[in-house]
């Protein structure tokens, strides 16, 4: 059985701060394509098109009947560990901060042998496990197999915490309280287990429904962030960047415009301010911090989420400064992605629908509830999955803009 | 069943050479095969034009293969073979030079294996050693073939009941006997209870089960007999030879190699039995590999290896002398050179030049090969038998 996760010791301020590393990341195309699924939340691995059968690790020919048509396909998982070790020694920093560490052969039940993390309450080989996709902290694919049915404390498992962001312990920036995306989060976070979360606060004087009830909840401390201003985002950055585990920027500026009907750029330059700007503010300020902090104590630095919109993918036209704005955040994010990379920080992505709150009033359902998306980013941190789409619409629309987003351009027209 | 393969004629093979292993070298793999080459050509008395096959095996040569080598070694072969296949790489080159000859290729061929092992060479190596290995391996921590033997050891000891103190048995043997090789890295005696109270590697692999990467090179010549002769070089005929790449790829686990599909082949060509066999120097990265090779050529059935390895003592002056030279696990794993090691101490054990840990009246040595694990299994395989001329 798993101990359960403790609350980290404070930090013995005089220990050097052990800095991060990283499992070998090489790979590779065929086997990024793997990583892509799992950046999603799916365990894909190559099935011939041709013959059926299918392969590990991921290749470019059948080694059956040497067709190249493989497709990505969803594996169940179940298989068998037929063999087992603890290794007690590893040529990687990574992994030499982190033996011994058990590693097994399973047989997967689609035929192929898969080398596999083995979590904690496995049995010894023989035995029946679930094979599990994840990103590991170097945001590459790999798997972890698990025992056959649940165990007690199985999320607090210490090389499947290698590969999620559990909020449990940890302590949150969520950049915008007040909205109702921003009150759901706080909440959902608490619920969760955070230690504390910081909910940030650009307007003093606005007071929307629910925010005081929220505000006076013991683990929920309102902080000054405005992302118009560096000055508010550096100050906040040097009172708790260096204690922040999870940052989740949430703060946008939302009206509803297209460009060629209406004079001016002040709304557009408002949007970008926040959106765009505003992450990149935030990027500098915590960034640092946050990457230096990633391989501290057992409840390190972790992840920064992003809740981008759908229409980040393809513009909807009624909302195009809105788009546009977003579209510039998730490409601001990729590079974030890139740069918090070394030290393993995964960067996750929310690409919501619309989200029902003031400024979708006339948006017809469905809606995103905010209570719906904040469950959805938490879950996101708990499994270790790097984009999401939450909600019917968007879910919907990543489906078509999959599919063809030439098409999917068209039907926004309409939309 | 193909049909019967044509014997060697008098195509033989002499000069067994070794350039001293040691842990680590500040040279690069190309200083090694140099000094196996120019040791090849001073046990033969050749002249370094009178090389018209050329035979190499390394993994540290890159970015250059057998090709570059030429050019750094003022070489003109008409014949160039390079040899990827790690621990199978020593049989390989035979039969390929082998064949050469015979068919008039080539009329000397060296054959030479080395590698350097630099502080961080070995890590690096493992890093890149196959884009399966790279894809689903190395990110995975396993820190080379550790984990996948300790896999396929743990697996074997569950499916035979093998036990820790069978693989020490082979361990404790191959270092009495390395106490003889002179070229061995490790001189210290090795007890039974120092092997099993050794710290664990990774369960159930204990560090005496893992060999030592180091630097060194191993060499042979591959000449015609006639040829031999005149130059007054000790030689061995070829009698039977075998390889076979990824073999039962539908095991779900390792169990068995490709000597299993063809071993009637080579005692067909032999004309011999395993019963015929004198000296065995198999490949011996870690000592269920030699339970497999023991199984797979025929001196024991499936499984059974343990048995094998308690009926028998395992050293020079033994019931079944093997590893003579004390094998990598007690001399040291030269990289690919170590693909040689047992075939060059065959070849000395069948040509009488193996001094301290010669076998008395060896008429026929056999040397296997395994190597290359690409994923989670070996998959290349040989063997050779050479005979006593």
């Amino acid at each position: 059985m798993t101990d359960p996760l403790q609350p980290p010791p404070r930090r013995n301020p005089i220990l050097p701060l052990r800095p991060p590393t990283l499992p070998p990341s090489a790979r590779s195309r065929a086997a990024l394509r793997m990583t892509a699924a799992v950046a999603e939340g799916r365990f894909e691995l190559q099935a011939c098109h041709d013959c059926g059968k299918v392969q590990y690790p991921p290749r470019d020919a059948c080694t059956n009947c040497l067709s190249v048509r493989l497709a990505w396909t969803p594996m169940g998982g179940r298989g068998e560990l037929i063999s087992d070790t603890l290794l007690h020694h590893s040529n990687e920093l990574y992994y030499r901060a982190r033996v011994p560490l058990r590693l097994g052969l399973v047989r997967l039940a689609e035929g192929v042998t898969v080398l596999a993390h083995l979590h904690g309450d496995c049995p010894k080989a023989k035995a029946d496990v679930r094979v599990r996709a994840h990103l590991d902290k170097a945001g590459q694919a790999t798997l972890i197999a698990l025992p056959a049915t649940d165990t007690p404390n199985m999320a607090d498992d210490r090389m499947l915490r290698e590969m999620t962001s559990d909020p449990k312990f940890r302590k949150v920036l969520v950049t915008d309280g007040k909205s109702a995306t921003g009150q759901a989060l706080c909440r959902a976070l608490i619920e969760a287990g955070a230690d504390i979360v910081w909910a940030g606060v650009a307007e003093p004087w606005k007071q929307p429904p629910g925010f005081d009830a929220l505000a006076n909840l013991p683990n929920v401390t309102i902080v000054p962030l405005d992302l118009t201003d560096s000055r508010s985002v550096d100050d906040l950055g040097a009172s708790i960047g260096g204690k922040v585990d999870i940052l989740i920027n949430n703060a946008e500026f939302h009206r509803s415009h297209g460009i060629a009907d209406r004079r001016g750029t002040e709304t557009a330059r408002a949007e970008m301010e926040i959106n765009y700007l505003g992450l990149m503010r935030l990027a500098q300020s915590f960034g640092p911090a946050m990457r230096a902090r990633a391989a501290e104590s057992s409840v390190p630095a972790t992840a920064w989420v992003n809740i981008l919109s759908i229409y980040a993918l393809s513009s909807l036209p009624t909302q195009g400064t809105f788009s546009a704005s977003k579209a510039a955040a998730f490409s601001l994010s990729q590079t974030l992605r890139a740069e918090m990379r070394a030290a393993g920080i995964r960067v996750v992505n929310a690409f919501p629908g619309p989200i029902d709150d003031e400024w979708t009033q006339l948006v017809p359902p469905p809606k995103l509830a905010p209570a719906a998306l904040a469950r959805a980013v938490v879950k996101a941190l708990q499994d270790g999955v790097e984009d999401i789409y939450p909600g019917d619409v968007a879910q919907d629309l990543f489906a078509k803009w999959q599919e063809s987003a030439k098409a999917l351009e068209r039907e926004m027209w309409d939309q | 069943m193909s049909a019967p393969r044509t014997r060697y004629d008098d195509v033989v093979v002499a000069a067994p050479v070794t350039i001293p292993y040691v842990r680590y070298s500040t040279k690069d793999a190309h200083w090694f095969l140099a000094r196996a080459l120019a040791a090849l050509l001073k046990t033969s008395g050749l002249e370094k034009e009178e090389i018209d096959g050329l035979g190499v095996s390394s993994f540290t040569l890159f970015p250059d293969t057998a090709v570059g080598l030429t050019q750094h070694l003022g070489l003109s072969p008409r014949w160039l073979d390079h040899l990827p296949f790690g621990g199978a790489s020593g049989v390989i080159a035979l039969r390929r030079a082998a064949r050469a000859v015979q068919n008039g290729d080539a009329r000397v061929v060296a054959c030479v294996a080395g590698d350097t092992n630099h502080v961080d060479s070995f890590r690096l190596n493992l890093a890149n050693f196959s884009r399966f290995a790279r894809d689903a391996v190395y990110p995975l921590g396993s820190g080379g073939p550790n984990a996948n033997f300790a896999l396929l050891t743990s697996h074997y000891m569950q499916a035979t009941g093998a036990k820790p103190e069978d693989f020490g048995k082979l361990c404790v043997a191959q270092r009495d006997n390395a106490l003889l090789y002179p070229h061995a890295l490790f001189k210290k005696p090795l007890t039974l209870e120092e092997y099993l109270s050794a710290r664990p590697i990774a369960d159930p692999l204990r560090l005496f089960d893992c060999v030592m990467p180091c630097a060194g090179a191993e060499g042979f010549l591959v000449l015609r007999e006639e040829h031999a002769r005149r130059l007054d070089l000790p030689y061995a005929r070829i009698l039977g030879t075998i390889e076979r790449h990824n073999a039962f790829p539908d095991d779900p686990i390792q169990t068995r190699g490709g000597w299993v599909l063809d071993r009637d082949d080579l005692y067909a060509q032999a004309g011999l039995g395993p019963e015929d066999i004198d000296v065995y120097e198999a490949y011996d990265d870690y000592p269920v590999i030699n339970c497999l090779q023991f199984e797979g050529l025929g001196f024991c059935g499936e499984g059974d290896a343990p048995n094998f390895i308690r009926r028998n003592t395992f050293s020079i002056d033994g019931t079944f002398p093997f590893n003579t030279s004390g094998g990598q696990l007690s001399v040291g794993q030269a990289g690919a050179a170590g693909g040689f090691l047992g075939l060059v101490q065959a070849l000395r054990q069948v040509t009488g030049q193996a001094m301290k840990t010669q076998v008395p009246g060896v008429r026929h040595a056999l040397a296997s090969g395994f190597g290359m694990i690409n994923y989670d299994r070996g998959l290349c395989t040989g063997a050779a038998i050479l005979g006593r001329a």
